[in-house]
């Protein structure tokens, strides 16, 4: 081997090995920035920096990976050969700007606990599997978490994207902080800075955001203020209301309801109310008062009474039912302007509008009018299509325009109205029903009565969505009933629910349908 | 205009002797054939070679200066053609095209070019677009080059290799009258790096000199009997001289002991575009250092076709057994190493895809593993004392990691934010929801996105622009309509022909939506006939609803804003259900948003800059409103739309919610609209610079307004705490 190193003329085996980085990230979302920052580091040091990426249809914001390797050259003046994609077990750094994406990076490999710093954003950016179930589908950042502490060398996670949206600057800056105080490079805090400078682009913003990075990474995170240090949750109802009316109501809540219900109890107390009147919130505890009663009778305070508490929320939710006027009441709250002027970050001299895009058609209407008019109505078919014709249609709505905010809130103030409307009488019909079903299996199944109450969990939406999401408990409700007597009869209620919040198709749920059926 | 603007990188292409170019390798390779003194170039479009295209884009003034003419080529075939302006004539022409589809496209022109034969250097530069991040069926151009026999090139991944092949190979296709393949893979096109430049040649012959001295031969015209002698002159003539040329030029390279220097029994055979991975498996297996030091003999092929016979047969002295590494399938390379040397009689083994995958990428793992195993089945001595080579199986088995697989969801790339072809798939999923589901042939595109989630609408896809044609069997009376969808860059690409035309003339019963979004967006937004953009070198504005006509089309319906959904799904419906014999064709207009983006955005900041009015928009969310059922999310898909948990203990599911990144398209609600979905959405408009008359407004309405809230509110049943 000498003799052949010789008369190449080159110096001995060299056992130099570059170092490498893999940018993990989203399609153009500043990966590119990233890695001509670190090649630009390199390259200024006199290093030999080589990168690549594979931009293709990623770019359109699919998960890609950028890479780059470096190497302070040996001198003889012979370059280095560098490797185009990053090998498994064989990176130093890993750069993700997502959380997920971190997870992928592990996936691929190339996070290996003997030599991989993992620097990632602890933050989330969805993806479109995630947002599309019809309920919860976010992926659990716990295994993530979990995974990091395996198989990383060094981790350096927190939100870098809040990070730099709070210094007005790019989440390429933060990470471009975290890898200088990684100390996985030996270059000195000022090269960064020139090459930060050298972009030429929101260059103090950048800076700034580099600084809280860099800090972040070395000191952690900072002491929580005081007062917030403590953040357990414990509750309990308060002394006194000032208003009297909701102090009556909430010195009920303190003598007739357990312990364990007070805190959704209060809560849906105020929702209720909020949605129609001190009256209406008397309805919610009576029931609840009956429901807790029961739950007591059923040994509910060896359990917590989880069956009053899971009532205290559902009945909450379906007595606080969406309607037109609930609708036009949200929309014309001064807590509701002060959101949108919040989320668009308003300024002074600027003046803010919004609009409306709704829909309404005769069905809603007619389900806002008093029974007998409604019912009137609807069995006058030409006169409801005449009607329907003249009301179906998508309409942009000024919020703020005086027209139309007096319109709305008009609408929004038509409670009086509610509790004899048409859509009312189905809602307790609904209701009534769905908590005997509850009650009915509460002696023998106490876990089934529990999961019976949270079916209503299926029932949300508007119009085509609404009645599929009543369709779909129907169906939960009726296979429920057919395996009532089982004795793993609440698993497997708990699975027809599972099934329905998952899958918009209601594929997931007929299968889960099928095997039931298959029991019998 | 072009996604990226390379304006000031082009800069560096005015580089000359003595300094030193650093930069992406698709400027690399540009500024080559400006040191070529090519006459022209021409290409289509596509990645990696959409940079490419783009840099030549706005290189024009350079290329201006040094006499060089540069096409936006209609297609791949149209590029393959233009170079027969080197057949005759002594000129340099370049083009260039993704691979292999665009090789697909283009092979007729190719065929007949390469039996003719050229006189001045004719070199296409493809873009290999194989392996991770690939767009395309795997397929290797290999084929195509031998099957026509063009001299295929296939560079180290090095900046100064790669200039270098380039300038040769215009040499070796006029010393062997043949065109020559330039193959790069994509991370080579995006790779950084330096070379030593030299000064930009003008082309000694150009265009004008041509044209003003026409020349013709029948002999170079492919036509019986001229297409038979071709034939016998490659053979006898073209690739001999190529061979001689190849190796009097040292284009390929050996690496590791030579001569006397090599003792050991094994040796690898390597396309160029492999040399670095397989450096740094050897690295791994401790037979090579980072400079490319290698202790195993190594023959790297930056000509990968043709194979050159004394150049395998010095390199196999003295070796038992040699290991071809070619990544792809079928093993060309093995087998014609093979080939060379049974006719020898030589006793050497040759190996290639029994140790190494058959398709795939030619990861470093793979070829670490790969290599191992040959050499530990042919000389065991060379692994010797090794230390361990990178594993991550340990850590990819521990539980934690495990358990992530089920957990990460899948990210394919998908429509953009604010995307105006997102409301053309939302509509024909409100279609098909009253009509039920319908074939759908699909095209290239980023329209193609619809094939996935939440949309999951389209069938098939048969090559770009092929969307039409694809639908052409299901002409059927009385059944439901087929649909197709194809992009304006596939329709002028060959649609208009190929689909439309095709229709027509066949009174195909059809529906056919032709996507326009102004540009050819996804291979990176370049201007095509119909972009709407003024554009000083080429002639845009040619209106595809005029362009269906004159085909003869009749039933033709112009939608010039996507986002309407609402008359997106009756069009929609109506061609679904007219009576009109003949194809009913759809031309949904809107600008692509990513562009729009790129052009409206300094604008608008410039006009804020300046105290000019402005109303700057934004969708959102009312969280109170929406029930998170996320039947919005299913007919978006949209990036900025996305959902958010409540700190609410009343609710389980988290709500809809838009990001700062909403461009406003108006998508959502007017998607919210035609589904009759629910009234969570609103636009937020901020009024930046107020007219007095909006001021005016404001301060009458802002008071009465504030009133009622307040009297509303004080009447309200209040949960204050007493004492607070």
């Amino acid at each position: 081997m000498r003799d052949n190193a010789v008369k190449l003329g080159l110096k001995a085996f060299s056992t130099d090995r570059p170092i490498s980085i893999a940018i993990v990230a989203m399609g153009g979302q500043g990966g590119g920035v990233l890695t001509g920052w670190i090649i630009e580091l390199a390259e200024s040091q006199g290093w030999v920096a080589q990168s690549t990426s594979v931009p293709g249809v990623a770019q359109r914001t699919g998960a890609t990976i950028y890479y780059v390797e470096m190497m302070c050259a040996n001198g003889t003046g012979q370059r280095p050969v560098l490797a185009q994609m990053p090998t498994p077990g064989d990176v130093d750094v890993v750069i993700a700007s997502e959380y997920m994406e971190a997870g992928r990076s592990i996936l691929r490999g190339i996070v290996t606990p003997d030599r991989t710093t993992l620097i990632a954003s602890s933050h989330r950016a969805l993806s479109t599997i995630e947002k599309m179930a019809p309920g919860e589908g976010i992926a659990d950042s716990g295994a993530v978490a979990d995974a990091i502490s395996v198989v990383a060398q060094q981790e350096i996670v927190f939100d870098m994207n809040e990070m730099a949206v709070r210094n007005g600057s790019v989440i390429s800056s933060a990470m471009f902080g975290s890898l200088a105080a990684s100390g996985a490079l030996p270059f000195e805090r000022e090269v960064y800075y020139d090459v930060i400078r050298k972009s030429g682009k929101g260059v103090e913003a950048s800076i700034r955001t580099f600084d809280a990075a860099f800090e972040r990474t070395i000191y952690g995170e900072p002491e929580p203020a005081a007062g917030e240090a403590q953040k357990i949750r414990t509750f309990a109802l308060p002394e006194r209301l000032a208003d009297e009316r909701a102090n009556e109501l909430l010195s009920r809540i303190r003598t007739e309801l357990p312990e364990p219900a007070h805190e959704i109890a209060y809560l849906g107390l105020q929702k209720v109310v909020d949605f129609q009147d001190v009256a209406y919130g008397g309805e919610y505890l009576d029931l609840l008062r009956d429901l807790a009663e029961r739950d007591k009778a059923a040994g509910g305070e060896a359990r917590g009474y989880e069956f009053a508490t899971t009532a205290a929320k559902y009945l909450a939710n379906a007595m606080v039912y969406d309607d037109v006027i609930r609708v036009a009441y949200l929309k014309t709250r001064t807590v509701r302007r002060a959101r949108v002027e919040d989320e668009v970050g308003l300024k002074d001299g600027q003046i803010l509008n919004t609009t409306e895009f709704m829909h309404p058609r005769m069905e809603e209407v007619a389900a806002t009018l008093p029974v007998g008019l409604a019912s009137w109505l609807i069995a006058r078919q030409r006169l409801y299509g005449w009607l329907d014709r003249r009301i179906n249609k998508g309409r942009r709505i000024s919020t703020y325009s005086l027209r139309w905010f007096v319109s709305l809130y008009f609408v929004g103030g038509l409670k009086s109205m509610r509790r004899k409307s048409l859509r009312h009488q189905a809602e307790v019909k609904h209701r009534d029903a769905w908590l005997s079903e509850a009650r009915d299996v509460l002696m023998s199944n106490y876990d089934l009565a529990v999961t019976v109450l949270s079916f209503r969990r299926l029932i949300k939406g508007y119009s085509d969505t609404h009645v599929r999401g009543l369709s779909k408990f129907d169906k939960v409700m009726t296979t429920t009933k057919s395996i009532a007597a089982r004795d793993d009869a609440a698993d497997w209620a708990g699975r027809l629910l599972t099934s329905a919040v998952k899958d918009a198709s209601g594929v997931e749920l007929e299968g889960t349908i099928k095997t039931i059926e298959s029991f019998s | 205009m072009a996604e990226r603007s390379f304006a000031k990188e082009v800069e560096d292409l005015k580089l000359g002797k003595g300094d030193l170019f650093r930069g992406e390798g698709i400027l690399a390779i540009t500024k080559a054939l400006l040191q070529s003194g090519v006459a022209y170039v021409g290409g289509y479009q596509g990645s990696p070679i959409s940079h490419l295209m783009d840099v030549l884009a706005d290189a024009n003034d350079i290329l201006d200066e040094l006499g060089v003419v540069f096409q936006s080529s209609a297609s791949e075939a149209t590029a393959g053609a233009m170079l027969s302006a080197s057949v005759m004539y002594p000129l340099r022409g370049a083009v260039a095209w993704k691979s292999t589809v665009g090789t697909n496209v283009a092979s007729d022109a190719l065929s007949n070019l390469s039996s003719g034969g050229v006189t001045g250097g004719a070199m296409v530069i493809v873009g290999e677009d194989y392996g991770e991040g690939s767009s395309i069926m795997q397929e290797r151009t290999h084929a195509i080059a031998m099957k026509s026999q063009i001299w295929l090139l296939d560079p180290r991944p090095d900046q100064s290799c790669m200039v270098n092949l380039i300038e040769k190979g215009f040499e070796l296709s006029e010393a062997s009258n043949t065109p020559v393949m330039l193959q790069v893979r994509v991370r080579s096109c995006h790779m950084t790096g330096e070379f030593a430049c030299k000064d930009n040649r003008r082309p000694d012959f150009t265009l004008k000199d041509a044209l003003n001295n026409p020349k013709r031969d029948l002999d170079r015209i492919v036509l019986p009997p001229a297409a038979y002698e071709h034939e016998i002159e490659k053979i006898k003539t073209r690739m001999p001289t190529a061979i001689d040329f190849i190796r009097d030029h040292n284009l390929n390279e050996f690496f590791g002991p030579t001569d006397a220097d090599k003792k050991g029994r094994t040796g690898l055979i390597v396309q160029g575009g492999m040399y670095n991975s397989t450096i740094r498996a050897l690295q791994f297996l401790g037979l090579s250092d980072t400079y490319g030091n290698s202790k195993l003999p190594i023959y790297v092929m930056n000509v990968s076709y043709p194979t050159i016979q004394s150049e395998v047969d010095e390199f196999c002295d003295g070796l038992d057994a040699v290991l071809a590494i070619e990544e792809g399938q079928p093993e060309y390379i093995e087998q014609s190493i093979s080939t060379v040397l049974a006719r020898e009689k030589r006793v050497i083994e040759v190996h290639g895809k029994d140790y190494l995958p058959m398709g795939g990428d030619y990861t470093t793992a793979v070829l670490t593993e790969g290599i191992g195993k040959f050499l530990a089945d042919h000389e065991p001595k060379q692994l010797g004392n090794r230390a361990p080579v990178p594993d991550s199986v340990p850590t990819l088995t521990d539980p934690a990691v495990e358990k992530l697989r089920n957990v990460v969801p899948p990210r394919p790339p998908g429509l953009c934010t604010g995307c105006p072809e997102r409301p053309i798939f939302a509509a024909m999923k409100l279609v098909f929801e009253e009509m039920g589901d319908h074939h759908v042939s699909a095209d290239i595109g980023c329209h193609l996105f619809s094939i996935l989630p939440p949309f999951n609408i389209g069938t098939t896809t048969m090559g770009y622009g092929l969307g039409p044609a694809s639908a052409a069997a299901f002409n059927v009376k009385g059944a439901k309509r087929s649909i197709s969808i194809m992009g304006d860059g596939g329709f002028w690409h060959n649609g208009l022909t190929s689909g439309i035309g095709n229709a027509v003339f066949n009174k195909h019963d059809g529906v056919f939506v032709i996507v326009d979004n102004y540009y050819s967006s996804a291979t990176g937004g370049q201007d095509i006939l119909s972009s709407r953009a003024f554009n000083k070198r080429r002639k845009t504005n040619n209106s595809i609803v005029a362009a269906v006509k004159g085909i003869g089309a009749t039933w033709v319906r112009q939608i010039d804003r996507t986002y309407d959904v609402n008359r997106m799904r009756d069009v929609l419906m109506e061609a679904l259900t007219t009576d009109e014999e003949g194809p009913k064709i759809i031309v949904a207009s809107s600008e692509c948003m990513l562009n729009k983006q790129r052009r409206e955005k300094p604008q608008v900041a410039k006009a804020i800059k300046g105290g000019r009015r402005v109303v700057k928009e934004k969708f959102g969310v009312d969280e109170d409103v929406c029930t998170g059922d996320h039947a919005c999310i299913r007919l978006s898909g949209c990036p900025s739309l996305s959902v958010k948990e409540l700190d609410d203990p009343l609710r389980d599911d988290p709500v809809a919610s838009i990001d700062t990144t909403c461009v406003a398209c108006g998508n959502c609600g007017e998607v919210s609209d035609a589904a009759v979905l629910c009234p969570s959405f609103f636009r937020a408009e901020v009024i930046h610079h107020p007219s007095g008359w909006d001021k005016f407004k404001d301060a009458v309405s802002q008071p009465i307004i504030r009133y009622l809230q307040h009297r509303r509110e004080r009447r309200a049943v209040s949960f204050e705490v007493q004492g607070t």
